[in-house]
């Protein structure tokens, strides 16, 4: 019984990248996903899309993560979104209060779009 | 008079993603009372948070933590169907009055981000109670079907 999660990047032009997961967000997980996030905000891709169709499951403390990642894009000037969560993921990042900082999307397409600044 | 409450006992370790193999029975138990699957993976969430707040902060000597089930499809406790999970630690026990409700606004500048499970908790779940003494703490979640 392993979640151990998995991150693809994928670099659709511009300064905007997707990062897909795979499997649970917990500690782990989340330090993977903010190794990538760092990783792409030292190149300047500082607008980052967080595609979690294939997550199922997250915790706080992953959560937590994903807020210091949120952190560190606001403060390069950057933007956040989010897609491809389930109900409940949904439900959690707007309990927390998280959709007031970062866009959550059901779809890439409108995300991306936001990313670039073709859409508000 | 009848009868049709059902209880499940588990105890799991402190060990990584244990919380996770304790989330199979929600399903199970969840499936079993046919109730929704949203509400369903709401309380799997809840519990997730329950377990790794225990594993983290109680320091319970035993690294051990016990998850009981109460199954109540015909609502005998309060008339309303319901799973209950209750999450026990043999730990120091809090004061949950001392616990800051966080706040996104304060969290994105603060150096520490965490501290969400109980707020995650309480608004995922319909009734939540938590006792806690010097000899562990008890969190006893509601979810109606």
């Amino acid at each position: 019984m392993s979640e151990t999660l998995k991150v693809n990047v994928e670099r659709p032009g511009g300064n905007v990248a997707v990062l897909k997961t795979d499997g649970y967000i917990n500690n782990s997980g989340g330090e993977l996903i903010a190794k990538e996030a760092y990783t792409l905000l030292g190149e300047g891709t500082n607008r980052l899309l967080l595609d979690l169709e294939k997550t199922k499951i997250v915790n706080s403390i992953g959560i937590s993560i994903l807020i210091e990642i949120l952190e560190k894009v606001l403060d390069q000037g950057g933007r956040l979104a989010f897609c491809h969560l389930t109900p409940t993921i949904d439900k959690t990042f707007k309990i927390m209060g998280l959709a007031q900082y970062a866009r959550i999307y059901e779809s890439p397409a409108p995300a991306l779009s936001w990313l670039r600044g073709e859409s508000e | 008079m009848s009868f049709d409450r059902r209880e499940v006992h588990l105890e799991i370790p402190v060990a990584p993603e244990m919380e996770i193999a304790a989330t199979a029975l929600v399903s199970a138990l969840g499936e079993w009372m046919q109730m929704e699957r949203d509400k369903i993976e709401e309380v799997k969430f809840a519990l997730v948070e329950a377990c790794i707040n225990a594993f983290e902060h109680s320091g319970t000597p035993d690294r051990k933590v016990a998850i009981d089930f109460l199954l109540d499809p015909s609502g005998e406790i309060d008339g309303r169907a319901a799973l209950q999970v209750g999450v026990s630690d043999g730990g120091h026990g809090f004061n949950p009055a001392n616990v800051p409700q966080p706040e996104m606004m304060t969290k994105l500048k603060a150096p520490r981000k965490r501290g969400w499970g109980i707020k995650i908790i309480e608004s995922l779940m319909d009734d939540v109670r938590i006792e806690s003494s010097p000899q562990g703490t008890r969190i006893i979640m509601r979810k109606y079907r």
